[in-house]
């Protein structure tokens, strides 16, 4: 018997068609595969583990449309060796990719139902599929509410995009910082502080948050006070990921694996785990 | 029942020197042999081709944090119980290329080596637990929605020639996991190594056609039913013997509702973080992957090798590690291995092997740690 490289350990090589800085740390991509290969379907939600040459790989959502999945698009920030050095790539420019892998947002199961998203900062970027995919079949849906903070007004993500879907009819964008700044006239407070202004039927709801640990955990508690049932809640989770395919081990959390459980998990779940310390 | 499972369970005599022409055969099957043998004072797993390379005269010493080999006149072939290795390092390399690419002008693509063959090994004395271990990662390597691929060409090439334990070890407790000391399946032939004055051979189980074509290879003749009750007897003896003991009722529960109980602080306290324990664990999987360029710059390789959940890294995510304190990192593998280990892969993590135990330079005991959670648990 002879070795073959082990499959899905194995990038397909794409190019990078496209670079768009969205804010001072965080940028996009649109890829397409190098070599006549094919972009995989994926399901919004779901992430590619990306590899910059030399330098490695990480997990990155894949932030563009499922209804039209080319190209392949990747919103990151840049916080590391990895994601530094993916900053550093320009049109022409090779990368690896690996997936799409994990779970999805429940986007089906949401249809009939007002639809609450709720984002933190980069958290922005995994859930601008579902807003694409609602808003292709918007009929299905009831509102649509998107609830979006960031620390500071420079960290906005996708800016040009949210002010096309605030001037929309059949939907709705509230947007708040943590800190203001001179020319900031929105507003300002926690994310949790925008859920009282949107009105949406909370026993007819799916809310879909995705952010940092400790702010999912207090919107799933303001969306519960208003009578979300947490049944109807779903949150996106992050660990440590070396594989994404449920054999390095990393990214386990509690029992479940992220890369192949999650990561867009029902909260009633992982409610428990969230409660837990260093889990 | 199946040709293979009709076949196998018949018992037969292997004589002590018949192990060279069981080797012999097995070389000339093309399999590449391994097995115990000593190096630097302890019982190692290692390529073998001669009976000799085998520890006979030899007995280990094992305890919390301790281990020491002996030589004993009495003992057999087999009168000790597993080292510091496990067949995990042939099965899933500590070290492995997992691909090579290259940059050139711009263009990356991928490097295609030679393919490189993958071995065939016939592991000689794989004890019931190990069996065990074995069963535990094929789920996780196999059974997975991805399969992985090095590890499955390894496993679907070996043999397994086991070895029932006769002279349990002090850190053993393969009783309380269920998994030994006999090994009931999962093997193509497995040995009980009967000793008294005056009379040493195995009694060879046959579990799959290899087992049998070697039983017919070597000639051997049928267990006499005094060879076979001798069997029984050894290995109802060495039940008697485990070193440890573990309570696993409900443990899962009882260790998931336990993850705040004041005992997870003083493991950590004593935990050096060491990893040992993962290294040695037959049943850890985790890795992680490295990647590394030539001087030129111009050749990128990633790797994968044997990784811990002990270490800080491991959960490392942007803004700092998710497990920073020694308890969570002891807690997260403790619980993994005997509890949220069956919610993962429907079995348990930990198969009673006992080497965490012995190979922890502090002694820090896994049966003690889960007694003193149940000793004063929280709720029920
Ligand atoms: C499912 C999933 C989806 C993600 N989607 C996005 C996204 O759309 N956009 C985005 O900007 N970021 C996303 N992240 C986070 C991103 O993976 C990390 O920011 C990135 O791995 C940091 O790597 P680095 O080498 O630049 O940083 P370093 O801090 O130098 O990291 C070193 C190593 O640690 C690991 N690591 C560090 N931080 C994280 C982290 N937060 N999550 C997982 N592993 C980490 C990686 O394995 C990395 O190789 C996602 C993470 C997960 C798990
Ligand atoms: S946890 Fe310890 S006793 Fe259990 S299988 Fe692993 S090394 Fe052996
Ligand atoms: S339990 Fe013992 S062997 Fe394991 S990491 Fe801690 S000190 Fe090392
Ligand atoms: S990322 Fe490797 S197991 Fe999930």
């Amino acid at each position: 018997m002879k070795t073959t490289v082990a499959g899905p350990m194995v990038p397909t090589m794409a190019r990078v068609n496209r670079v768009r800085k969205e804010t001072h740390d965080t940028f996009t991509l649109e890829l397409h595969p190098a070599y006549g290969q094919e972009i995989h379907h994926f399901a919004a939600g779901q992430f590619n583990m990306l590899y910059v040459f030399g330098f490695g790989e990480v997990a990155i959502s894949i932030s563009g449309d499922p209804t039209n999945p080319k190209p392949l698009i990747h919103t990151t920030r840049a916080v590391g060796n990895v994601t530094k050095a993916m900053a550093k790539l320009k049109t022409g420019d090779m990368i690896g990719v690996r997936g799409p892998f994990g779970s999805a947002w429940p986007v089906k199961h949401a249809e009939g139902d007002d639809v609450v998203l709720v984002a933190g900062g980069i958290g922005l970027a995994p859930l601008r599929p579902v807003i694409y995919e609602i808003l292709a079949n918007r009929r299905k849906y009831g509102k649509l509410i998107l609830l979006y903070g960031t620390r500071t007004p420079s960290d906005i993500l996708y800016r040009k995009e949210l002010e096309s879907w605030r001037s929309r009819l059949d939907m709705e964008v509230y947007v708040t910082v943590d800190r203001s700044s001179v020319n900031w006239q929105g507003n300002v407070g926690v994310v949790t502080t925008l859920i009282p202004k949107a009105g949406f039927d909370p026993q007819q709801t799916t809310a879909m948050i995705c952010g940092p640990e400790i702010m999912m955990r207090y919107v799933a508690l303001e969306l519960q006070k208003r009578g979300v049932p947490m049944s109807s809640v779903f949150a996106s989770m992050e660990r440590n990921m070396k594989c994404g395919i449920g054999l390095c081990g990393h990214c386990q959390m509690g029992p479940t694996f992220i890369c192949k459980d999650g990561p867009v998990y029902p909260y009633d779940k992982i409610r428990e785990l969230l409660l837990k310390r260093e889990i | 029942m199946s040709a293979s499972e009709s076949a196998a369970k018949s018992k037969f005599v292997l004589r002590t020197n018949q192990i060279q022409a069981l080797i012999d055969f097995l070389r000339e099957r093309g399999y590449r042999t391994a097995g115990p043998t000593i190096r630097d004072c302890a019982v190692i797993y290692d390529e073998i081709n001669n009976a000799e390379q085998i520890p006979l005269g030899v007995a280990d010493e094992q305890e919390a944090g301790f281990y020491r080999v002996k030589k004993r006149k009495e003992a057999g072939y087999f009168s000790y119980v597993v080292g510091a290795h496990s067949w995990k390092k042939f099965l899933n390399p500590p070290r492995f290329t997992l691909w090579k690419a290259k940059m050139d002008n711009g263009e990356m693509s991928l490097v295609v080596d030679e393919p490189q063959a993958v071995p065939h090994y016939a592991f000689i004395g794989v004890r019931p637990c190990e069996i065990a271990a074995i069963a535990v990662q094929d789920r996780v390597y196999l059974d997975g929605p991805y399969v992985d691929n090095l590890y499955k060409e390894r496993r679907s090439a070996i043999a397994i020639i086991a070895v029932n334990c006769a002279h349990p070890g002090g850190t053993c407790f393969c009783v309380s996991m269920d998994t030994g000391p006999e090994a009931k399946s999962g093997f193509d032939l497995a040995l009980t190594e009967i000793q008294e004055t005056n009379r040493h051979l195995f009694v060879a189980t046959t579990g799959s056609d290899l087992g049998v074509e070697i039983a017919k290879a070597l000639k051997l003749e049928p267990a006499t039913p005094d060879d076979i009750a001798d069997e029984a007897a050894t290995i109802k003896r060495a039940a008697g013997k485990m070193g440890r003991k573990i309570d696993t009722s409900h443990i899962n529960e009882l260790l998931q509702r336990n993850e705040d109980h004041p005992r997870w602080n003083h493991v950590g306290d004593r935990c050096l973080n060491c990893a040992n324990c993962t290294m040695v664990c037959p049943t850890c999987f985790c890795m992680t992957v490295e990647d590394t360029t030539d001087i030129t710059g111009k050749t990128a390789e990633r790797s994968r090798r044997w990784d811990s959940c002990f270490t800080i890294e491991f959960s490392h995510i942007h803004g700092g590690a998710v497990r920073t304190s020694a308890s969570a990192r002891y807690r997260h593998w403790m619980t993994h291995k005997l509890a949220s280990w069956q919610d993962q892969f429907g079995v348990s993590g930990c198969v009673g092997c006992g080497r965490c135990i012995t190979w922890c330079p502090v002694g820090i005991d896994i049966t003690e740690e889960a007694a003193a959670i149940r000793a004063s648990s929280r709720g029920e």
